[in-house]
C-alpha cells in the first residue's frame, strides 16, 4: 500500500501548522472527491490532515444581515437550513441538485469550494493533463470533450468546474474566509476560482496550509426570489450540461432593475454572467433582450465539435429562465 | 398441476440478498488468500518495449509480478464459440501476456500479486511500462475503407449473410421506398458487481470461485487453456451480482487468476475494478446499420435490405447478428441481410443484453414507423398486417402472439386516442409523443443435453441440483416451483442447489434460454423421481397403494393418493422409511430439439412508450412504458415481470443515455466510470408496466417456457425513439438520443 500518514486535527491552528509544515500534505474534509482521486492516483499526498473535528459546522447571521457558513457545514445541512431556504432559495436548490443525498451528507461547504474537475483525462493518470501534471499537455482538447467548458478556457485546459453551489455563490458575491500560516484573509469568491490560463494546476489563490474556515454570503433581498435550474442528460445524479442561477427584479416600467446571473457546466470556473447582467440592467425585460444578453455572454465561447451545442443550449436555457422569472 | 407453478412467489434467496448473508464471489475468503491486480496497456496498438518492476517489487507486500516474459504459455487457445454451445468459450480467441504485442487499450500486460488488495493496487501503479505505440484503428470512421463482408459471425455459429428472393428488384419496382442509415454508440454492460475470480490449487487440482453466467463454460475454457482434464477443474458460483452478457463468456482474467495462484503458491483473488470492466469483458460494438424497405401502397412490405457495419477485434469475426428480426418478424419475400466488419484495436465484442436484436430491431422498428407515416397508416396495424403466420422457411411459429401483444397493448395504452400527426401534444415546455415497436427474440437450441438431479430424503425433504447460476434472474425460486410441481411436494421442503460444476450439467444461462433449459431438466428430474416413488409404492405389499396402476395415483403435498379413492394414500416419507431407504434420487435429462427444428422460433412482444421532449433543449424524458409479451408458460409472473421491466428500462436508457465514446487518438474508452457512462437512475424511471398474453408452446420443452431475459429490452428503445418522432416530427437515426442531437431537429 502507498503509505499515507493521517492526522486528525483538533484545532484550526494545529491543522494549519500540520499542513504548512509538510510540503506534501493536504487537508481532508468530507473526502467525497479527494478519496476518489487518491484511489485513482491523481493526487498523492503523503500526509492527510483531517479537519472534520474542527468547530466549523456553524451557520450564523452576520452583523450586516448576511449569513456565515462554517467550512465544515455539510451540504445537506446548509441546503435545508431555514435561513438559506428563505433568504437564498437558489443556493439551497443548487445544493440539492448536486451529487446525491448520501454524498451531500458527507461533503462539506469548504470542500465543495475545492472540488476538482470531472474531466476524464484529469482523472486518468495515463492521459496527458496539464492540471494533473503541468507541461504534459491536454488530451481533452482533441479528445472526448462533450462535457468540457466553453468559457474561460485556455490552450492548456478546458476542464469544466463541476460545482453547483459555487455558481450560486459567485452570483451572490460571497466571500471565502481563510486562516493560513500568515494569518486570516478574505477572498471574494470570484477571485477564489482561477481560470486555467497557463497554470491550470493552480485553481485557487490559497497558500499551502491555508484553510478555508467560512463562506460569507452577504445580505441581498433580491436573492429571496433566486432560482437555480440544472439541465442534464438524466434526471438526477449527474453534473450539469448547463445550469443557471438567476435573481431578477423588474421595475414597474418593465425594465430590469436588478439582476444576478451565473452559469454552471460551461465555464472552467463557476461563471458569473457579468456581460449579460450589464447588458440587461435598465433595459426592458423582453425575450429579445434576454437573447441578446445571452449572446453577449457567450460571444467569447471557444468550442469543439463535441461541445459547441452548449452555446445554443446555454442561450436557450438563459432566455427560458429569465422569461419564466419575468412572467 | 400444483398451484405453485405460475404463482408470483417471493424469491427464496431474497432474505439472503437483502440482509447481506448471501455470499458473492468477492465475499469468499480462503486461508492465505492473496490479491491480484491487472496492469492494463496504456496504448491501443503496438508492443511492450520494457517493463521495469523494480519499484513495484520494492513496495510492501508484493508476492510476484507476472509479465509476458514469465507468464506460462497457454496449452491451447480455444476459438471463440458462444457459451450456450457447451464448448470452451473464451470471450476472444486470444490470450494476453504470451508475447509483447498490444492489440487494444486495456489489454493485460502484467499481473501483480500481493498480500492485500491495496498492496497489489499500489504496486501495479508503480510498474513502469514503456511501449512502441502504433496508430490505433478505433472507430468505424478510422476503418471504413478497410471493411469486409464477413462469412460467418457469432463465433462461426451463424452465416453472416441471409438472402432470399431478389431484394434489389423489389426495391427498384417498389411503390414506396425508404432508405435510412442509423448510427449506434457502443454499449458497456456495467453489472453492479464487477467480475471477480478466486483461484485455489490443491496439487494439480484447481478450484475457481468465479462470477459467471456459466460455471461449465469457465471449467471447459480454463481446462483447455491450462491443458488440464475437466475432472481437475471445479468451478463454483453462489450469487452473481448481475451480468447482462458480460459474464457469458470466459475472459482472460479468469485464467490469469489461476495462473497467478500457481505463480505465488497461494489462493488468489483477482477482482476487476469498475474502470477495468470497460476493457476486460467485451462490449456491444459501435455500429452503423442501413435499411432499405420496399413496400406497396397498401402497406405490404415486399423487400428489406439490411446492412450492418461494425468494428471487431484483430482475432475474431464477431458481430452481434443484427438481421434476425428484420428477416423474420415481417418475413418479406425479398430479403438481404449482411454484416460487414472492420478489424480494429478493440477486444472482441460480446453478448450484451438482447445481442443483435437490440440495435437490429431498433433499425427495423424505427424504419417500420417511418413507413407507417409515409403511408399514413396506423403503426400498430401496419405491423399486424405484415406479420406472417410462418417463418421465412414456411414453418409455423412454435408459438406466436405478436398480434395479440400489439392489440392488447394498444388497448391498455390508450393508442386509439392518439392523433398520429407529429408535434400536436404539448405540456408546458415539453412536447409529448407516443410510440410503438414490436419485439422478437430468438429461441436458440444449440445447447447440449441438460441434466438435473432430484433427491428426496426419508423425512420428505427434497434437494434439486444442477450446475446453473443465479445472477439476478430468480432461477432458484422458479426452479423450486418447477420441482415442487413435478414431484408433488410443498415448495418449502425443496432446496435448490446450483452454481457448481460438481453438479449435473446445465449450460451457461445465456441467450434467454436459462429458464427453458433448466426448467426442462428439473421438471424431468422431478417427474422421474415422482414416477419412481409411485412405482415403489404400488409394488410394495405393505403400501396402501399396492396394486394400483401408476396412472391412477396422483401426488401432492408430499403424498401419493389414489385417484379412485382419496382415502387410499400415503406419504413419500412413509414409503421410503418402510423400505429402509434413507433417500431416493433420479437424474432428469432434456435433449433440446435440433437447431434446425422445423418451427419458427421467436419470442414476441410489443412495446409502447410516451415521452416528453424539451422543446428548446432537446432533453428527452420517458413518462410511460408498457410492454406486453408472449413468452409461453410463465413460471413465476413476479420474477418474469421484474426481468421484463428491467429489460424495458435498459432499452429506455439505451435510447436516451447509454453510449461510450472512444478517444480516437489513444484508442481508449473515454467513459470508464458510472459517473460518466450514463445509465438510468431511479428518477428516470417512468410509470412502467409489463404484462403477458398467453400462448401455448409444445416445442420449446416439456413446460412450454420461453425466456424473458432479453425480449423486454427488444423494441423498447425503438418505441422511445418513435415517440420522440411523434413528439417532434423529426426522425433521429442515432443512439443515444442526446440533447444536442435532438436540439438539432428543434426550431429553438
Amino acid at each position: 500500500m502507498r503509505p499515507v500518514s493521517f492526522f486528525r486535527a483538533s484545532s484550526i491552528d494545529d491543522a494549519v501548522a500540520a499542513v504548512s509544515g509538510h510540503p506534501d500534505s493536504a487537508f481532508l474534509a468530507g473526502g467525497t472527491t479527494e478519496i476518489d482521486l487518491l484511489r485513482l492516483g491523481v493526487v498523492q499526498p503523503s500526509l492527510l490532515v483531517d479537519v472534520n473535528d474542527l468547530p466549523l459546522t456553524y451557520l450564523e447571521d452576520t452583523d450586516d444581515g448576511g449569513v456565515r457558513i462554517g467550512a465544515m457545514a455539510r451540504m445537506t445541512d446548509v441546503a435545508r437550513a431555514p435561513r438559506i431556504v428563505e433568504r437564498y432559495p437558489g443556493m439551497s436548490q443548487a445544493l440539492l441538485l448536486g451529487a446525491s443525498e448520501q454524498l451531500r451528507n458527507m461533503a462539506s461547504m469548504g470542500g465543495n469550494m475545492c472540488q476538482r474537475t470531472r474531466c476524464s483525462y484529469f482523472r486518468d493518470p495515463t492521459s496527458a493533463c496539464n492540471k494533473r501534471e503541468p507541461g504534459s499537455g491536454c488530451a481533452a482538447l482533441t479528445g472526448v470533450n462533450r462535457g468540457h467548458a466553453i468559457l474561460g478556457t485556455s490552450e492548456q485546459c478546458i476542464a469544466t468546474h463541476p460545482s453547483d453551489v459555487a455558481v450560486a455563490l459567485v452570483a451572490l458575491d460571497a466571500v471565502v474566509r481563510t486562516i493560513g500560516p500568515d494569518g486570516t484573509r478574505s477572498v471574494p469568491v470570484e477571485d477564489f476560482f482561477l481560470r486555467p490560463e497557463d497554470t491550470p494546476n493552480v485553481e485557487h489563490p490559497l497558500a499551502h496550509g491555508e484553510l478555508i474556515v467560512a463562506i460569507d454570503v452577504p445580505d441581498l433581498p433580491l436573492a429571496r426570489t433566486s432560482r437555480y435550474v440544472k439541465h442534464r442528460d438524466r434526471a438526477s445524479y449527474e453534473f450539469a450540461l448547463v445550469s443557471v442561477f438567476s435573481a431578477m427584479r423588474v421595475d414597474d416600467a418593465g425594465n430590469v432593475a436588478e439582476l444576478r446571473l451565473a452559469l454552471g457546466g460551461v465555464g472552467t470556473v463557476p461563471w458569473r454572467a457579468h456581460r449579460a447582467e450589464q447588458s440587461l440592467i435598465g433595459r426592458p425585460a423582453t425575450p429579445e433582450n434576454f437573447a441578446a444578453a445571452a449572446d453577449a455572454e457567450l460571444a467569447d465561447a471557444r468550442t469543439t465539435p463535441m461541445n459547441e451545442f452548449k452555446v445554443a443550449f446555454a442561450k436557450r436555457a438563459i432566455v427560458r429562465e429569465l422569461s419564466e422569472v419575468t412572467s | 398441476m400444483s398451484p405453485v407453478l405460475g404463482k408470483p412467489v417471493n424469491r427464496v434467496d431474497g432474505p439472503d440478498k437483502v440482509t447481506g448473508t448471501g455470499r458473492y464471489t468477492g465475499d469468499i475468503v480462503l486461508p492465505g488468500l492473496a490479491h491480484a491486480m491487472i496492469v492494463r496497456s496504456a496504448v491501443a496498438n503496438g508492443r511492450v518495449l520494457s517493463i521495469d518492476t523494480s519499484l513495484a517489487e520494492a513496495a510492501g507486500g508484493v508476492l510476484g509480478i507476472m509479465t509476458h516474459e514469465n507468464t506460462p504459455k497457454v496449452a491451447a487457445q480455444p476459438k471463440l464459440v458462444p457459451s450456450l454451445a457447451g464448448q470452451p468459450a473464451p470471450g476472444e480467441s486470444f490470450f494476453p501476456m504470451q508475447d509483447d504485442q498490444v492489440h487494444y487499450w486495456g489489454q493485460p500486460v502484467a499481473v501483480v500479486v500481493a498480500e492485500t488488495l491495496e498492496d497489489a493496487a499500489y504496486a501495479a501503479a508503480l510498474l513502469d511500462v514503456t511501449y512502441e505505440p502504433g496508430v490505433p484503428v478505433a472507430t468505424i470512421e478510422d476503418g471504413r475503407n478497410a471493411a469486409y463482408e464477413a462469412k460467418m459471425i457469432f463465433g462461426g455459429l451463424m452465416p453472416a449473410r441471409d438472402e432470399r428472393g431478389d431484394v434489389d428488384s423489389a426495391l427498384a419496382d417498389a411503390e414506396v421506398k425508404l432508405d435510412l442509415t442509423y448510427h449506434y454508440a457502443a454499449n458497456h454492460h456495467n453489472p453492479i458487481e464487477p467480475a471477480v475470480t478466486t483461484a485455489q490449487w490443491d496439487g494439480d487440482r484447481l478450484t475457481l470461485y468465479d462470477s459467471t453466467m456459466g460455471v461449465r463454460a469457465t471449467q471447459l475454457t480454463v481446462a483447455q487453456l491450462l491443458g488440464m482434464p475437466l475432472s481437475d477443474v471445479r468451478v463454483i458460483t453462489h450469487f452473481v451480482g448481475g451480468a447482462f452478457g458480460s459474464k457469458a463468456m470466459v475472459w482472460p482474467h479468469v485464467t490469469l487468476a489461476a495462473m497467478a495462484a500457481r505463480f505465488v503458491g497461494r489462493p488468489v483473488r483477482l477482482a476487476l475494478t469498475r474502470a477495468q470492466s470497460f476493457t476486460s469483458m467485451g462490449l456491444r460494438e459501435e455500429q452503423e446499420q442501413r435499411m432499405r424497405v420496399a413496400a406497396r401502397r397498401d402497406g405490404q412490405v415486399t423487400g428489406i435490405k439490411h446492412e450492418k457495419l461494425s468494428v471487431t477485434s484483430p482475432f475474431d469475426d464477431w458481430a452481434e447478428p443484427a438481421t434476425g428480426s428484420s428477416s423474420q418478424v415481417y418475413g418479406p419475400e425479398n430479403y438481404l441481410g449482411t454484416h460487414h466488419l472492420i478489424r480494429g484495436n478493440t477486444m472482441t465484442p460480446t453478448f450484451t443484453r438482447a445481442p443483435g436484436e437490440s440495435f437490429g430491431s431498433f433499425t427495423l422498428e424505427c424504419t417500420m414507423d417511418a413507413l407507417a407515416y409515409e403511408l399514413g397508416m396506423d403503426p400498430v396495424e401496419l405491423r399486424i398486417m405484415n406479420h406472417p403466420p410462418v417463418d421465412p422457411h414456411g414453418n409455423a411459429w412454435s408459438s406466436d402472439g405478436l398480434a395479440d401483444c400489439l392489440r392488447s397493448g394498444a388497448d391498455r395504452f390508450g393508442w386509439a386516442e392518439r392523433d398520429m400527426t407529429p408535434g400536436t401534444r404539448r405540456d408546458g415546455n415539453w412536447l409529448i409523443g407516443t410510440g410503438v415497436a414490436a419485439a422478437g427474440y430468438p429461441v436458440a437450441f444449440f445447447m447440449p443435453v441438460q441434466h438435473a438431479r432430484a433427491r428426496i430424503f426419508h423425512d420428505g425433504s427434497v434437494i434439486i441440483q444442477t450446475s446453473t447460476q443465479e445472477f439476478g434472474t430468480g432461477v432458484a425460486t422458479a426452479m423450486s416451483q418447477v420441482a415442487a410441481d413435478g414431484l408433488g411436494v410443498d415448495m418449502d421442503v425443496v432446496r435448490f442447489e446450483l452454481g457448481d460444476t460438481d453438479l449435473p450439467n446445465t449450460t451457461s444461462a445465456v441467450g434467454s434460454m436459462g429458464a427453458t433449459m433448466v426448467s426442462s431438466a428439473v421438471h424431468n428430474a422431478a417427474t422421474t423421481l415422482r414416477n419412481d416413488l409411485i412405482a415403489l409404492a404400488v409394488n410394495d405389499d405393505a403400501s396402501p397403494l399396492h396394486g394400483l396402476s401408476p396412472s391412477s395415483v396422483r401426488v401432492g403435498d408430499g403424498r401419493m393418493t389414489s385417484t379412485l379413492d382419496p382415502s387410499i394414500s400415503e406419504s413419500y416419507a412413509d414409503a421410503l422409511q418402510r423400505n429402509r431407504l434413507l433417500d431416493m434420487e433420479a437424474l432428469g435429462s432434456w435433449t433440446p430439439p435440433p437447431f434446425d427444428t422445423p418451427h419458427g422460433l421467436l419470442t414476441f412482444g410489443a412495446q409502447f412508450a410516451e415521452v416528453a421532449v424539451d422543446k428548446d433543449l432537446g432533453l428527452v424524458r420517458v413518462r410511460r412504458m408498457l410492454g406486453v409479451f408472449a413468452p409461453g408458460r410463465v413460471l413465476n409472473p413476479k420474477l418474469a415481470r421484474s426481468q421484463l421491466m428491467g429489460g424495458m428500462l435498459w432499452g429506455m436508457q439505451q435510447a436516451i443515455h447509454e453510449g461510450n465514446r472512444i478517444d480516437r487518438q489513444s484508442g481508449r474508452w473515454a467513459l470508464n466510470s458510472l459517473g460518466e457512462y450514463l445509465v438510468a437512475v431511479h428518477a428516470d424511471v417512468p410509470e412502467i408496466e409489463a404484462d403477458f398474453v398467453e400462448v401455448e408452446d409444445d416445442v420449446v420443452g416439456p413446460l412450454g417456457v420461453k425466456g424473458v431475459g432479453e425480449v423486454g429490452q427488444v423494441g423498447a428503445a425503438a418505441a422511445v425513439a418513435n415517440a420522440v418522432f411523434h413528439a417532434t416530427g423529426h426522425r433521429f437515426t442515432e443512439l443515444p438520443l442526446t440533447p444536442e442531437l435532438v436540439m438539432s431537429g428543434l426550431p429553438g
